[in-house]
């Protein structure tokens, strides 16, 4: 497998995201960057696909409207429709305007809730998780950019990163393949 | 600078053309009395008949046309049209005669205050984003502001209207009655004559004028203030002046809306109130003038103006009309299920009346208006494109002429509804008018503000 990887600390964003477009140009493989907090455009620059869990929100928040339909429809209508207050009880369509705001924040919780844990899934996070941090730094004020060196000429292409204006250049051996 | 093209010259005065016809036609297809009382006198028997069904439950007439003592919904000379009154074929005449009678009014009346809201909403939108110093809306200043010339004529037209109906030559406003404030009359009516002190015909006018003038009035400031920031932009002193006195408007706009909703709409139900009805008004005025400064900024940017203008700025505005078009529909929502779930007797009969005789379009005016929109708008590239915010703007904007057309029409004409000649007629006399104002407007300055704080900012917005 993959023996090196070359870890390139950035100070600055600006910086950090110009480097990503002229390493991007190069062909050289961005494994991964991290940084400590959200960088406008950085996804773009790295090519990354677009997310899918709005589409996701918008399928659970129809399932959460199904249940609640369902759910009112069946205690209230057909399971038991007694007569409370004068409300029309015969059919869902007759009594719906009672049945909204539970339809509302059903539809709401559904996407919400299942949205984030949707996220929590794809993103591989729980509370026990060990953190995947390569350098302390890079929760507090450092960028790093993570390089596959694999099959690349180690001196050419450390040096170009040095060019892009990385601050720190460290090549790591990869012993662990996560 | 943009210039008005022989071809949108045409099309505005041929709408007009149109329009007018129609309207006319609406007017002088008013079927003769002798011909309403045939009418009546054939459908009397029906009454009749469905009276044993209507028995068993509660009695469906009274709650159409109101008890004897609280007529509800009622139009000119309908006061006695009680229980016992409904089979005598006098009074029934007399009240299918006055609805068919104002039925071309009240579509003249309805295309009249749709398009005037919109001219009203786009200045409030421009006051908002003025107010709240908004960064990306600047390239659209101009726009707002050509639609915002709509309210000078179409407030004069409103004001016109409403004279009218105040000198007794339309009777859309049942209150404006002298008979029913008269307790020797047989006509009188004490819960109307109880508003005396605020629906009475002097302090309605004045109100009319004082807002008319009022709105105008910024309207007329900004415009100078926003021509003049770009002749002398020095220490941006025009633009404070532009910001303060949208601050001072905001605040004197929701006042004076609030008080013109109660005025202009729902004393046409002088039985009924509704607290929340000023805001309902507002969202849908708001989410109309929005659409169609959308779609006006789409059509200019398609004929090679707006040069500043991108994706991102039709992003935003169509965000906001599905912003609006949610906000509309938890209004509309939130009256209707508060009065159906309490179903008292004095509110409910606004809706009922509504269910009763207009349920295809009052709900249908409702899934229009929600439906349609939260589905085209949901999606984030659909936002983007131009084809699908005209789309879901068409049917915002008819879905919000049915919304005032329901709000007005079952007070005035009650069951004698039908969108046909004077109501199509009516809104393409209007449309027209509104094409043509805007556009006419749109020429006078360059289609975009040359000197303001945020415009660098508007031009390279980016979303």
């Amino acid at each position: 497998m993959a023996t090196h990887k070359i870890h390139a600390l950035y100070a600055d964003d600006d910086v950090l995201l110009r480097a990503v477009k002229l390493i991007k140009e190069q062909k050289y493989h961005i494994e991964e960057v991290f940084c400590p907090f959200p960088v406008h455009g950085l996804e773009k620059a790295m090519g990354i696909a677009d997310t899918r869990l709005a589409i996701n929100a918008f399928l659970y928040g129809l399932v959460g409207l199904s249940v609640a339909t369902v759910m009112m429809n069946y205690i209230m209508i057909e399971d038991w429709p007694q007569n409370i207050g004068g409300k029309p009880s015969f059919s869902y369509l007759q009594n719906m305007p009672a049945f909204v705001p539970i339809m509302f924040e059903l539809t709401v919780f559904f996407a919400a809730h299942l949205m984030v844990i949707t996220f929590y899934l794809r993103s591989r996070l729980w509370p026990f998780k060990k953190a995947e941090n390569p350098d302390v730094r890079t929760t507090d004020d450092h960028f790093l950019m993570e390089i596959d060196a694999y099959g690349e000429d180690i001196d050419s292409i450390t040096k170009f990163i040095y060019d892009t204006g990385a601050t720190e250049i460290s090549l790591i051996d990869n012993k662990d393949d996560h | 600078m943009y210039t008005l093209t022989s071809k949108l010259k045409i099309f505005a005065i041929v709408l007009m053309v149109l329009g007018a016809i129609l309207t006319v036609a609406g007017f002088l297809t008013v079927p003769s009395d002798e011909d309403i009382e045939h009418m009546v006198a054939n459908h009397g028997i029906e009454h009749h008949e469905g009276e044993h069904y209507n028995k068993v439950g509660e009695d469906h007439e009274t709650m159409v046309h109101g008890s004897e003592s609280h007529p509800m919904n009622s139009v000119h000379g309908d006061n006695h049209h009680g229980d016992e009154a409904h089979h005598g074929s006098d009074t029934d005449v007399e009240h299918v005669t006055h609805q068919v009678h104002n039925r071309p009014w009240s579509a003249v009346y309805v295309a009249a205050f749709f398009f005037f809201m919109i001219g009203l909403g786009a200045l409030v939108f421009l006051a908002l984003q003025k107010a709240a110093q908004a960064g990306w809306s600047v390239v659209l200043f101009r726009v707002m502001e050509g639609i915002s010339a709509y309210i000078l004529p179409g407030g004069i037209i409103m004001f016109i209207l409403l004279l009218l109906a105040s000198f007794h030559i339309t009777h859309i406003f049942h209150w404006m009655d002298p008979e029913v404030i008269d307790p020797s009359n047989p006509h009188y009516d004490e819960l109307i004559a109880g508003k005396t002190g605020f629906l009475n015909v002097p302090f309605f006018l004045a109100r009319a004028a004082a807002f008319l003038i009022g709105w105008n009035l910024y309207r007329w400031n900004i415009r100078k203030f926003s021509l003049k920031q770009d002749e002398e932009p020095k220490d941006n002193v025009w633009y404070k002046k532009g910001f303060k006195h949208s601050a001072m408007f905001l605040v004197f706009f929701l006042v004076t809306e609030s008080i013109m909703a109660w005025d202009w709409i729902m004393s046409f139900d002088p039985h009924w109130f509704s607290t929340l009805f000023a805001w309902y008004i507002l969202a849908g005025m708001m989410v109309t003038a929005i659409t169609t400064i959308a779609i006006v900024t789409i059509f200019l940017k398609n004929c090679g103006y707006l040069e500043y203008v991108n994706d991102s700025h039709i992003h935003d505005l169509a965000k906001f009309m599905f912003g609006f078009s949610v906000f509309w529909t938890y209004l509309w929502f939130s009256q209707f299920m508060l009065i159906w779930y309490s179903n008292v007797p004095e509110e409910v009969t606004y809706f009922v009346t509504r269910i009763e005789d207009y349920n295809l379009v009052f709900f249908g005016m409702v899934a229009i208006n929600f439906l349609l929109p939260v589905l085209i708008l949901m999606n984030s590239d659909f936002k983007r494109r131009n084809w699908f915010v005209v789309t879901a703007g068409l049917f915002i904007i008819i879905g919000h002429y049915l919304d005032i057309y329901v709000a007005v029409m079952p007070a005035t004409v009650g069951k004698s509804w039908f969108i046909g000649l004077p109501e199509i007629g009516a809104f393409l006399l209007f449309g027209g008018l509104f094409i043509l104002t805007v556009f006419y407007t749109l020429t006078k300055a360059p289609l975009s503000v040359k000197e303001d704080p945020y415009l660098g900012e508007s031009k390279h917005f980016h979303y």
